[in-house]
C-alpha cells in the first residue's frame, strides 16, 4: 500500500474528516489505486522544468485603495447557523 | 414545433416580431418541464414564480416598443454553483441546503442586463465534483436521449434540461470538462472558454485556476451570443482577461476553407469506443470537404494529463472547500467543541467524491508528498501547455473527441473512481492549458445516444472554434435535436 | 553553566490603508462587529481577492526602508489551518517569494551599536476576533466571532535570532516602529493592536553556536509585555536547564497580569500549513525602475535624521537618537525649532520637563496640551531675556493647563524678568545689607559664598530678576 494507515489518518485530520474504521479499508485501497495511476508522472523528466501556477500567464492586477460598501449586518449574518448580538457564535474553542 | 423546441435566436426573432408573447414563451417551457421533469430531474430549484414575473416585464418592454436585447425573454437555467442573489445556491451539496447568497456572481449581473427567464437552478454534480452528475447530493439527473444512461457532468443538469427542452440555454462550469462531456452526451453544443475569459466571481470555486463559466446551447449562433454576454474583463476577478470582447457571431460565416486542423493521435487511442472514433474521423473528412486542411500532430504528454489534473484539482479543491466547516455559513452538525463541530458538520454533509477528493488534495499538499505529487503535477502541466502552444505553430484549430465514449448508464461506474477519472481523458488537458473548447454534435451511436466532436483552439481562440463549429453545424442535421424524453415523440 | 539568549521577532504590523487588503471594506478600529464585512472578506462561496495596491506599495517601502532586497517576482500563498477567526481556514500570506527579504535595521544598547538582520518581510491578512463568553477562551462554553479585522492588510517582518536580550528586542522593536512611522505606512498603535509580536527564545551555553529548543510567545502588544515576556523566558528556561531538564518546544501564552509565560498545553502536534500559491492572485512583478523610483520617493529615516541632529544643531548623540526615536517626537522637535527656538534649549525641554509631563499622564506626544508651536515661543521668551529659564518652568506648568500663549501668560501672571539696573541694585545692596555674614565669607575667599547671595536676590524680586545681572552687580558691588 501508497498510503499507510498513519498517513491516512494525518491527512483525515488535515482534512477535518473522521472517516469510520468500517469505510477506511475502501478509502484506503482507493486512494491507493488513484495514487499508484498518477505514479506515472515520475516518468516524465521535470527537472528543468518550472511549475505553473496560472493557467495563462498574468501579473500586476490591482484594485486602488478605495472604500467601498459593507454587507448590511443582517445580510453578513443571514446564513450564520447560530448568532448573538451581531456576532457569529461558535462552541467551546479549545485550541488556540 | 413546439416553442420550447427552438434556438434562442429563433425565440429571440420572433418576441422581437411580436409573433410570440415572452409569458407564452415562459408557460410553455414550464409545461415542458411539468411534462418531463418528473423523469430527468434536472434541476434542484424551479423559480416559476419569478420566472413568469419575469416574463411579464419583458412583455410590457416589448408592449412599449423597446429593442429587445437578445436573451430578454428566453427562458434559461444556470448550474448550482453559480451564485444567484437570494436565490439559494447548493452546489449540489448537503451543506449548503438552505445557502442564499447575499451577491450575485459577475455573470448573473452581466446576464440580469439582457432580462432573461431565469428556469431555476441546474443540477450538478456535488461541488462539481464528477463526470456523471450521480454525485448529487439530491438526487441523479437522467439523460434525456435514454433515460437509464447519465447525463455527463458535473453541468449534467444544465445539459439535460437544454437538451430535454426544459430551458433554451444554460451557463454551466467547466473544470475538466464539466460543459463539453454532458453536452456531448446531451447531443448539444457546449462551451469552455479561455481561462479567464468569463469572470469567475460568484462561481463556487473548485480548483480556481481550471474553473470557467461558458455557455449550453441548442446551437453555435446560441453559444456565440451567449459569449457576446459573458466574456469580458470583470475588476472582481483578477484572473479575469481584459482583452477585448468581440463579436462572436461575426465569426460564423461558414468558411472553412484554408482553416489550418490539427489532429492529435494521442486523442485516438484504446478505450475510445469504435462508434465515437467513426463518427469523429467522418466529421474530419466532412472538415476536409469544406476545405480545410488536415495535418497530424502531436501532443506527447496528453497521457500524464489525468495524473496531472487529479492532483492540482484536488489539492485547489482541499483548500477552497476548508470555508464549509459550519461557522458563519451553510449548515452545521454540532459538536462537543469547535473541532468536533467542523468535523462532524463535514463528515456529514459532504458526498463521497467531494470527501475523497479532498482527501488526495490534502495528501498531495501534505509535508513530505508536495515536491513529489503537487510540484510535479504543477511541473508536467507546463509540459501539457507547451504541447499546445507548439502544435498551435502550425494549426489553428485541433479536432478530438469530447469523451471517449457516448454517455454511459446510472451506477454503471460509481464504484471505480479511478475508472471514472479516465473518462476525462479527452477534456482535462485543455483546462490545463488553460485553452478553449467546444463540442458539439456529429453523430448518433446505434444506441440512439449523441457523440460530441470537441474543437479545441488558441487561448482566446473563440471566435476560431465557434467559426468552425457553425460551418460543420450548417452542413449537418444533428443540431438542436430535443430529446423524446421517455420514448415521447419531441 | 552561563548562558546566553537567543531572541527572534516576529513583528505584525498593520498597515493605515483605506481598505482592507483584498476587498473594498473600510478598515478601521472600534466598528460595530461584523459591519465592515462583504462577501469576499467573508469567505462566502465564490468570491474571489483582489489585490489592494497601496498594500504592495506599503511593503516594498517597508522593505527599501529596512535595507531589504525587493524581490522582483513576488507572489502570494495559502496557508492553510482551521480556527473560526479565519473564514476561508486558510490565510492568504506569503511563502517563499515574499515582497522584501535579507535586510537589517541598527540598534542602541547602553551606548553600543548592533545590527539585527531581517529574514524578510511579508504581507498578509489579518484575521477576525473572537469574544469568549467566559474570562478565558478555556473556560468559555462559546466564542462570538467578529469579522471587521478579517483582511486588515499586515506586514510580517521577521528577523533572524540575533537579539541577545529583552533590551535588544525592545530596542529592536522601537527602530522598526519608528521606520514605519517614519514612512508611513502604520499608525503602529501598539494599544489598538497596530503592532504586535511573536518571540521565539531559546538559550545556549555562552561560547557555543547551536540554536537551543525555542519557545514562542505570541501577540505581545507592548513594549513592557515585551520585556517582561523575556526575562521572564529567560529566567524559566535557565532554571529548567541547571535543574538537568529540557526546553519543550511549545507556544506559550504571556500574562501580563503577572507577568509570567504559561504552557498552552501542548497538543501541538506541529502545524502542516500545506502552503500552495494562491491561483485567484496573479503575481507581483517590480521592474528595478519602479523600486528606485520608491526609493528616491522614501523620506529621511530615523539613522539619517539623528545624523543630521548631531551635525546641524551639535546636539548629542544620545539627544538625537531620542528626539528621532519616534516619527513624532522628531516631527514635534522640528516644529519647535521652525519657531526660531534655539535647538539645544528645545531639545532640553522636549527630553526634560515635556516628556516629564507626558509619562506622569501617559499622554503621546502627538496629544500634547503643550503643542509644539507654543513650547517655541515660550523658549524664544527665554532668548531674549523676557523671562529666565526658572520662570520659564513656571510658565510651562500654566501652559499645561491652559490654551493661551505663553506671551499671555507671562503677562497675566506679572513675570516679565527684570531687566531694569536700577531695579535690581536696589534688590542687591538690600540683599549685602542683610547678610553680612555671607558677604565677610566671600571677600575672605569663599566665592562660593555669591551663591546664597543670588538666591536672596531672585527671591526678593520674586524670581524674577535676570540672573546673569544680578551676578555681574553682585560681583560689582563685592569688589
Amino acid at each position: 500500500m501508497k498510503v499507510t494507515k498513519e498517513d491516512f489518518e494525518n491527512v483525515a485530520n488535515l482534512s477535518r474528516l473522521s472517516i469510520p474504521d468500517s469505510q477506511t479499508e475502501a478509502y484506503l485501497s482507493q486512494m491507493d489505486a488513484i495514487l499508484s495511476y498518477m505514479d506515472n508522472l515520475s516518468e516524465v523528466d521535470t527537472e528543468k522544468v518550472k511549475p505553473t501556477t496560472y493557467a495563462l500567464p498574468m501579473e500586476n492586477v490591482f484594485r486602488a485603495d478605495e472604500v467601498r460598501p459593507s454587507l448590511p449586518r443582517e445580510l453578513a449574518l443571514s446564513n450564520a447557523p447560530l448568532q448573538e448580538d451581531g456576532y457569529f457564535k461558535v462552541p467551546r474553542v479549545l485550541e488556540e | 414545433m413546439k416553442l420550447y423546441e427552438k434556438t434562442a435566436h429563433e425565440l429571440h426573432d420572433l418576441l422581437t416580431a411580436k409573433e410570440i408573447t415572452a409569458t407564452e414563451l415562459a408557460e410553455d417551457v414550464f409545461s415542458r418541464v411539468d411534462a418531463v421533469e418528473g423523469e430527468v430531474q434536472a434541476y434542484l430549484t424551479l423559480t416559476r414564480d419569478e420566472a413568469l414575473e419575469q416574463a411579464k416585464t419583458v412583455d410590457a418592454r416589448i408592449a412599449k416598443g423597446e429593442k429587445l436585447p437578445f436573451l430578454a425573454g428566453i427562458p434559461g437555467a444556470i448550474k448550482d454553483n453559480i451564485c444567484t442573489k437570494g436565490t439559494r445556491t447548493t452546489c449540489a451539496s448537503k451543506i449548503l441546503e438552505h445557502f442564499v447568497p447575499p451577491y450575485d456572481a459577475a455573470v448573473m449581473e452581466k446576464l440580469a442586463k439582457e432580462s432573461p427567464v431565469l428556469v431555476g437552478k441546474a443540477n450538478l454534480d456535488e461541488f462539481a465534483m464528477g463526470g456523471s452528475t450521480e454525485n448529487s447530493a439530491y438526487q441523479k439527473t437522467h439523460n434525456p436521449h435514454d433515460l437509464s444512461k447519465v447525463p455527463g457532468g458535473s453541468s449534467g443538469g444544465s445539459a439535460a434540461a437544454v437538451a430535454a427542452g426544459t430551458a433554451i440555454w444554460a451557463l454551466g462550469s467547466d473544470t475538466g470538462g464539466s460543459i463539453r462531456q454532458p453536452a456531448s452526451f446531451c447531443g448539444i453544443v457546449g462551451l469552455k472558454p479561455t481561462y479567464g475569459r468569463v469572470s469567475r466571481y460568484g462561481l463556487v470555486a473548485y480548483a480556481s485556476s481550471l474553473d470557467q463559466i461558458g455557455p449550453l446551447t441548442r446551437d453555435v449562433r446560441d453559444a456565440a451570443n451567449l459569449m457576446n454576454i459573458i466574456a469580458g474583463h470583470d475588476p472582481m476577478d483578477s484572473t479575469s482577461s481584459s482583452a477585448a470582447v468581440p463579436d462572436y457571431t461575426k465569426a460564423l460565416t461558414g468558411d472553412v476553407k484554408g482553416l489550418k486542423i490539427g489532429l492529435p493521435k494521442e486523442y485516438f487511442v484504446e478505450g475510445l469506443d469504435s462508434e465515437v472514433e467513426t463518427a469523429v474521423r467522418k466529421a474530419v473528412e466532412d472538415f476536409r470537404a469544406m476545405g480545410a486542411e488536415m495535418k497530424e500532430i502531436t501532443l506527447p504528454h496528453t497521457k500524464y494529463a489525468i495524473s496531472t489534473y487529479y492532483l492540482i484539482a484536488p489539492a485547489e479543491a482541499a483548500t477552497n472547500l476548508e470555508r464549509y466547516d459550519g461557522v458563519s455559513y451553510g449548515e452545521r452538525i454540532d459538536g462537543a467543541d469547535l473541532v468536533e463541530m467542523m468535523t462532524n458538520t463535514r463528515t456529514e454533509l459532504f458526498g463521497e467524491e467531494v470527501k475523497r477528493r479532498i482527501m488526495i488534495g490534502n495528501y498531495a499538499l501534505s509535508a513530505g508528498y508536495y515536491d513529489a505529487y503537487y510540484l510535479k503535477a504543477l511541473k508536467v502541466r507546463t509540459l501539457i501547455q507547451q504541447d499546445y502552444m507548439e502544435a498551435f505553430k502550425s494549426v489553428d484549430v485541433i479536432l478530438a473527441p469530447t469523451a471517449p465514449t457516448p454517455a454511459f448508464g446510472i451506477g454503471e461506474m460509481v464504484s471505480d473512481p479511478l475508472k471514472m477519472y479516465l473518462q476525462d481523458v479527452c477534456t482535462v488537458p485543455l483546462n490545463l492549458a488553460g485553452i478553449p473548447g467546444l463540442t458539439l454534435p456529429c453523430g448518433v451511436s446505434s444506441a440512439g445516444l449523441p457523440i460530441g466532436l470537441q474543437i479545441i483552439g488558441k487561448p482566446l481562440g473563440e471566435e476560431t472554434i465557434l467559426g468552425a463549429a457553425y460551418a460543420y453545424e450548417e452542413s449537418h442535421d444533428y443540431k438542436n435535436k430535443i430529446a423524446a424524453v421517455g420514448g415521447e415523440k419531441a | 553553566m552561563k548562558y546566553e539568549a537567543v531572541i527572534g521577532l516576529e513583528i505584525h504590523c498593520e498597515l493605515k490603508t483605506k481598505t482592507k487588503i483584498f476587498c473594498g471594506c473600510a478598515t478601521g478600529f472600534g466598528a460595530e462587529q461584523n459591519t465592515h464585512v462583504c462577501p469576499v472578506c467573508l469567505g462566502l462561496p465564490g468570491v474571489l481577492p483582489t489585490i489592494n495596491r497601496r498594500v504592495v506599495e506599503f511593503g516594498i517601502k517597508a522593505g527599501l526602508a529596512t535595507n531589504c532586497t525587493i524581490n522582483k517576482y513576488s507572489k502570494f500563498d495559502r496557508k492553510n489551518y482551521y480556527y473560526p477567526d479565519l473564514p476561508k481556514n486558510w490565510q492568504t500570506s506569503q511563502y517563499d517569494l515574499p515582497i522584501a527579504e535579507h535586510g537589517w535595521v541598527d540598534i542602541d544598547v547602553e551606548g553600543e551599536k548592533k545590527r539585527i538582520r531581517l529574514t524578510r518581510i511579508h504581507m498578509e491578512e489579518d484575521a477576525g476576533k473572537l469574544v469568549h463568553s467566559g474570562n478565558t477562551i478555556k473556560d468559555s462554553a462559546s466564542s462570538n466571532v467578529d469579522y471587521n479585522r478579517t483582511g486588515v492588510p499586515l506586514l510580517e517582518i521577521v528577523s533572524e535570532p540575533d537579539l541577545r536580550s529583552a533590551e535588544e528586542a525592545r530596542a529592536y522593536m522601537e527602530k522598526i516602529k519608528a521606520i514605519m512611522e517614519y514612512i508611513d505606512v502604520s499608525n503602529c498603535r501598539m494599544e489598538e493592536g497596530n503592532l504586535r509580536a511573536d518571540i521565539n527564545v531559546s538559550l545556549r551555553p555562552v561560547g557555543t553556536t547551536e540554536l537551543g529548543t525555542r519557545t514562542e510567545m505570541k501577540n505581545i502588544n507592548s513594549f513592557k509585555s515585551l520585556v517582561e515576556a523575556i526575562e521572564y523566558e529567560i529566567e524559566r528556561q535557565t532554571e529548567v536547564l541547571e535543574d538537568g531538564g529540557h526546553i519543550i518546544q511549545e507556544t506559550r501564552t504571556f500574562d501580563p497580569a503577572r507577568g509570567i509565560t504559561l504552557s498552552m498545553r501542548s497538543k501541538e502536534n506541529a502545524h502542516d500549513y500545506r502552503y500552495m500559491p494562491e491561483p485567484d492572485l496573479p503575481p507581483i512583478v517590480t521592474t528595478e525602475e519602479e523600486i528606485e523610483k520608491f526609493r528616491s520617493e522614501l523620506p529621511e529615516l530615523p539613522d539619517a535624521r539623528r545624523a543630521r541632529l548631531e551635525k546641524e544643531y551639535g546636539l548629542s548623540d544620545y539627544d538625537a537618537g531620542i528626539l528621532t526615536g519616534s516619527r513624532a517626537m522628531a516631527e514635534y522637535f522640528d516644529a519647535v525649532i521652525a519657531t526660531g527656538a534655539d535647538a539645544k534649549l528645545a531639545a532640553n525641554w522636549i527630553m526634560g520637563d515635556l516628556s516629564k509631563n507626558l509619562n506622569a499622564e501617559s499622554i503621546t506626544i502627538e496629544k500634547s496640551p503643550v503643542e509644539a508651536k507654543r513650547l517655541g515661543e515660550m523658549i524664544l521668551l527665554i532668548m531674549k531675556n523676557t523671562i529666565s529659564g526658572k520662570i520659564a518652568k513656571k510658565v510651562f506648568q500654566e501652559m499645561w493647563t491652559s490654551k493661551d500663549a505663553p506671551a499671555k501668560i507671562v503677562e497675566d501672571k506679572g513675570l516679565v524678568q527684570i531687566t531694569d539696573t536700577a531695579a535690581i541694585e536696589g534688590i542687591v545692596d538690600e540683599v549685602i545689607a542683610k547678610n553680612e555674614k555671607a558677604v565677610a565669607d566671600y571677600k575672605g575667599g569663599n566665592k562660593k559664598a555669591i551663591g546664597a547671595l543670588v538666591g536672596q536676590v531672585m527671591k526678593g524680586s520674586k524670581g524674577k530678576a535676570n540672573p546673569q545681572m544680578v551676578n555681574e552687580l553682585l560681583a560689582k558691588k563685592l569688589q
